[in-house]
């Protein structure tokens, strides 16, 4: 059905589609809308969940990881410090093997005080154990919400899936978009490890080193299958309803001499400034990251690569660009902007086309 | 009401010899039967439990974050009780991750009003960890954070508890099972959020013989340094060996002298302390009386 609403709404529809048992939730900007519209579902009757208002964002996913460890489906969201906050929590529902979705508007870490959007709190999870996926569109964060569920309970995956979209730029910006039927895509979630009281086991308990490691691997290899199953999944939803994704979208790369890459609304933005580019003679092409755990395999052979990171590893560099560096052994020019929110339009990224150099590194606004 | 003789901490645990932890889940778990969860956060039960892929409990443990005990009970409650089942939540926690770390977590559940029991079974330092002061830690306590002993009295957690009006909240002590036992069932049979403290004395921690674990704590409830007593629905009541020592106590110092974690107390803080046990137990005993 064709509605309109912020990417908020988005995802919250896309959580009411997918039915889950428990949400727990504190709320944040600019992640609130988000809470707020799953708690008058719950309060109005369209949505048959249990709503766990808790005390904080580490509880919020404790509180998941309580209700997920019992096999029933269960849903977060969070935005930022909230992020930052939950972080221990990350690695445990990870470690647990625990496929609780949660949604997260990314936005800028203090100090000083910013709700501007920016990759800095995703990124500096990248290494729990969690899927990542960046949405551009508020259509495709309802879509990659409502499917994160099938790709996180999947058996060969069993991990935690987190949709991020970009704070206001994608959080409270109104957009048309399409929401689904759910009937017959998702289906029961079924957690074979969930609490079993014929069965009385210890979950969590003390490991050995070689246990432990064993442990360890088992993640990497959910995270490994889990390229398979989001294609499986973005397939089934493509036959089904027609919208179809990739791993990396791409934008007239076939005959592309230098590629544009980015993550969230500067990957929808950087389209324009191909088309741009296209028309002043550049032979232009842009790939958006969507999923960035598990990390894209891209052939850039022969291309020059611009990668715009709104994100920074401070002491060494672009997160994006230097995760491109290591994985696709590419030089790229790297461009940081749009940190806290600030404005880059489709103009200054054709403009950081222009300025490129191999294996350079320019701050938007910063660098004179 | 008997003890049944169903076990379901076994005989492979790796506890401390009289370790009071072990004594206190045995009677924890008889109480709360079968169909039963343990949330444990890190604390020496994490260790008492064994190590995997075996393990010493006859009922799932899910192990879980330092602070996030109270929260997880939280959300595992709300899932069964959505699924349309009554399994016991019971997050069993020691001081440290109830007084200290998990304390916030604690607070919002129990505003919440989720339907589980949480456990903080007090040994009064961080004892998993080799015996460092907590919140818990009463005062002159001799711990490897606080070597020449605390200078600060031990946090009184069951006020805190109490300014959230609980549906039923107990003290209970590792020396008296029976107490101890019965408060369990009571607790679980009542739908909302339950709270329970109780006293485990530690040998390793306060420096006594494995042996004297019992006596120990029977030492703690005769001088009413711990007070048996249990808040149903906001109406106290003092229990078992408590309501004898409330009309006749021993002096404190019968208590501490005995504990290696107290050597180097002074004479004026054991008269703080009784102090401190005189007008506590007269507050308790205005309550009792009190209609409100």
């Amino acid at each position: 059905m064709l509605t309109i609403g912020t990417g908020n709404k988005a995802v919250a529809l896309a959580v009411r589609d997918a039915k889950p048992v428990v949400v727990a939730a504190y709320p944040i900007t600019p992640q609130t809308e988000i809470v707020e519209e799953i708690a008058n579902y719950v309060a109005d009757g369209s949505m048959d969940a249990r709503y766990i208002p808790v005390e904080s964002e580490h509880s919020s996913m404790a509180a998941c990881i309580g209700a997920a460890a019992t096999g029933v489906r269960t849903f977060t969201a969070t935005s930022s410090h909230g992020l930052v906050y939950m972080c221990e929590m990350l690695h445990m529902t990870a470690g647990a093997r625990l496929p609780i979705v949660m949604a997260n508007a990314n936005r800028a870490l203090g100090p000083g005080w910013n709700i501007g959007a920016e990759h800095s709190d995703s990124l500096s999870m990248r290494d729990t154990g969690w899927l990542q996926c960046y949405a551009g569109t508020a259509q495709e964060a309802y879509d990659a919400t409502f499917m994160a569920f099938r790709i996180a309970e999947h058996a060969n995956v069993l991990l935690p899936v987190m949709i991020n979209l970009d704070g206001f730029l994608l959080t409270h910006i109104t957009q048309p978009f399409d929401t689904v039927d759910p009937e017959g895509f998702l289906p029961p979630t079924s957690t074979p490890h969930a609490i079993d009281i014929e069965n009385p086991g210890g979950y969590g308990t003390l490991t050995t080193g070689s246990e432990h490691f064993k442990f360890r691997w088992d993640i990497e290899r959910g995270m490994r299958d889990s390229v398979a199953v989001i294609k499986e999944v973005e397939e089934a939803f493509a036959a089904k309803y027609g919208r179809r994704y990739d791993m990396v979208e791409e934008y007239r790369c076939e005959d592309a001499e230098v590629v544009i890459i980015a993550m969230g609304t500067l990957g929808k933005e950087m389209e324009v400034a191909v088309d741009m580019l296209r028309n002043e003679g550049v032979r232009a092409g842009s790939m958006r990251v969507r999923w960035f755990r598990p990390f894209p395999v891209i052939d850039l052979a022969d291309k020059e690569v611009v990668v715009i990171d709104r994100d920074y590893s401070f002491g060494y560099g672009g997160i994006l660009a230097n995760e491109l560096r290591a994985k696709c052994g590419c030089r790229p020019f790297s461009v940081i902007a749009g940190l806290g929110g600030q404005d880059v339009t489709y103009k200054d990224i054709a403009s950081f086309v222009r300025m490129r150099e191999e294996d350079g590194e320019y701050w938007f606004g910063v660098d004179a | 009401m008997a003890i049944p003789d169903e076990e379901y901490i076994l005989k492979t645990t790796s506890a401390c010899a009289g370790c009071p932890s072990s004594l206190i889940l045995r009677y924890v778990t008889k109480a709360a039967g079968p169909d039963t969860v343990l949330v444990i956060p890190a604390c020496c039960t994490s260790v008492i439990q064994g190590v995997y892929p075996t393990t010493a409990m006859n009922i799932p443990v899910y192990n879980v974050a330092f602070a996030s005990a109270a929260a997880v009970g939280s959300g595992m409650s709300e899932a069964f009780r959505a699924s349309g089942r009554k399994t016991n939540v019971i997050c069993y926690a020691g001081d440290g991750g109830t007084v200290d770390i998990g304390i916030q977590a604690l607070s919002g559940a129990l505003e919440r009003g989720n339907d589980f029991l949480y456990i903080c079974y007090d040994n009064e330092a961080y004892s998993n960890t080799g015996m460092q002061r907590s919140g818990a830690t009463p005062l002159a306590a001799r711990t490897t954070t606080t070597p020449a002993g605390k200078t600060d009295h031990k946090k009184d957690l069951d006020a805190i508890v109490a300014a959230h009006n609980p549906v039923y909240q107990a003290t209970a002590c590792a020396a008296y099972p029976m107490d101890l036992y019965n408060k369990v069932v009571k607790a679980l049979s009542i739908p909302g959020p339950k709270f329970m403290h109780v006293l485990a004395p530690c040998p390793p921690g306060w420096r006594f013989p494995s042996d004297e674990t019992v006596e120990m704590g029977k030492l703690a409830v005769k001088s009413g340094m711990w007070v048996l007593w249990e808040r149903d629905h906001g109406k106290l009541a003092i229990t078992g060996a408590s309501k004898a020592a409330m009309k006749k106590r021993i002096p404190v110092a019968d208590y501490l002298t005995r504990q290696g974690r107290f050597k180097g107390i002074t004479d004026d803080q054991i008269t703080e302390i009784q102090a401190m046990v005189d007008r506590t137990i007269g507050c308790l005993q205005k309550e009792v009386e009190s209609e409100c």
